[in-house]
């Protein structure tokens, strides 16, 4: 391991007033740009922590760091990225900032303390934390999501040759990102407002004042076109 | 096991997003660990929400003070190492999945089976949900259900045996999702009890085919 790292891994964290110094003392505090020049992330555009620009590939190799090797600089380019977006996330179901801010901050401590959990060879970083924040936002409600387990007995694997269905996450995340662009507008509209929203395909049908069939039509087409979109880079 | 009747789109969504409730998600959930296509088509949907979240309308951060909170919380968390939660001790061969197992609080054959006439039994699946029924039933071999359509929504996902509805047979994994259009004849197939899951909007009692096939042995 070489020093720079190192000096990551010894860096103090304040706790309140106190100060716990993990590992011998480094006086040397890492900055954003070294993090990025040892993490192999070039892009001359990085170069604050508070622009939130970051690729997908930047981002799966960020969270690989903060799930290894713990680095609170990685993960803050994380926290700058996403934060706004989770708040954002929040706000629309709950209308209510400090709720929306204190939701926030649970999906955040959430992804630091599962980052180790992320694959990074097939995982897509916003749909993981996606799907974090939806954890927290269903339990806010006390609404109960109960969910497979890979572990059990029963649970039937995936017998699709693992080549036609392991690709590279963080190229498709950018890929279904272009497809979602191409998407109609009333069949955007439909998935923006089942995953903001927090509404169910049938309330979305009394909303808009549509036949059910008609809004179970959209998500049906949207779906066919991204999936298309993803089978046509094969 | 082939599955050939899969969850729609519309539903798998509400169950990506987080907007169905208990009742159905319990019945996704256990699909789900039967179906490796929908979760391949869940994955889709959770990338789909992922991109969402990268192109919505931000307000950007002017102040330290979230970031300030947040490192101030990771500093008590540093110490803390997550152990994963130990392997739990199954039956085998196990025939129902999870999550449904727990639900029910245990496998078939530590069920509790309450008879109502004529071969046919259910139990009850409580959830701390009140917009759907949730249960398990077991449907005689052979016997057919009078033709009916639904009001509101209803899956029935198969655990055991099968069902033919018209050209259509659905076993283990199979799920059948119907509203208020569908017309149906279902009839479990002969020579073993059929037992499936279903789930029915809470308020319409007697909308479930299988509720219908027991009506009259209840004499409602």
């Amino acid at each position: 391991m070489d020093t720079s790292v190192l000096s990551y891994m010894n860096m103090s964290i304040p706790i309140n007033t106190k100060t716990w110094h993990i590992g011998p003392i480094s006086r040397e505090l890492p900055t954003l740009s070294r993090l990025k020049r040892d993490t192999g992330m070039t892009r001359q555009d990085n170069r604050k922590a508070n622009e939130t620009d970051l690729s997908q590939a930047e981002m799966v190799k960020l969270l690989a760091i903060v799930g290894q090797e713990r680095k609170v600089e990685a993960f803050e380019m994380l926290f700058r990225h996403y934060s706004p977006r989770i708040r954002s996330f929040m706000t629309v179901k709950t209308k209510d900032r400090q709720v929306a801010e204190e939701l926030m901050q649970e999906t955040m401590v959430a992804v630091w303390n599962k980052a180790a959990q992320f694959d990074p060879e097939r995982g897509n970083v916003s749909a993981w934390i996606f799907t974090i924040a939806r954890n927290i936002r269903t339990d806010a409600y006390r609404r109960k999501r109960p969910v497979f387990e890979i572990d059990d007995p029963t649970f039937v694997p995936d017998s699709t040759p693992a080549a036609d269905v392991e690709f590279e996450q963080a190229q498709d995340a950018g890929l279904l990102r272009q497809a979602m662009e191409t998407l109609p507008a009333d069949q955007f509209d439909v998935l923006k407002r089942a995953f903001f929203d927090d509404v169910s395909h049938s309330t979305i049908a009394k909303e808009l004042g549509l036949p059910l069939g008609t809004v179970k039509s959209r998500i049906r087409l949207a779906f066919e076109k991204l999936r298309s979109a993803m089978e046509g880079r094969r | 096991m082939t599955i050939n009747h899969h969850l729609s789109d519309a539903f798998l969504l509400d169950y990506a997003a987080g907007n169905l409730s208990e009742g159905w998600s319990l019945a996704v959930a256990t699909h789900l660990a039967l179906c490796p296509a929908c979760r391949r088509q869940l994955d889709a949907m959770e990338g789909a929400a992922g991109a969402l979240l990268e192109k919505i309308t931000v307000v950007a951060d002017t102040s330290n003070d979230a970031w300030d909170r947040m490192k101030a919380r990771l500093g008590g968390l540093q110490a803390i190492e997550i152990n994963p939660a130990p392997p739990r001790k199954t039956a085998n061969p196990a025939i129902l999945p999870e999550p449904l197992r727990s639900y029910v609080g245990g496998d078939l054959p530590d069920l509790k089976w309450r008879a109502l006439g004529r071969g046919a039994y259910q139990i009850l699946i409580d959830t701390g949900d009140k917009d759907t029924q949730v249960r398990l039933l077991r449907i005689p071999a052979g016997k057919p259900v009078p033709e009916h359509t639904h009001k509101g929504y209803e899956l029935t996902l198969v655990l055991a045996g099968s069902f033919r509805d018209g050209k259509d047979v659905f076993a283990r994994g199979d799920i059948e999702e119907a509203d208020d259009t569908l017309l149906h004849q279902p009839i479990a197939s002969e020579g073993e009890d059929c037992i499936c899951l279903a789930v029915t909007e809470a308020p319409l009692k007697f909308t479930s085919w299988i509720v219908r096939l027991i009506q009259p042995i209840l004499k409602i």
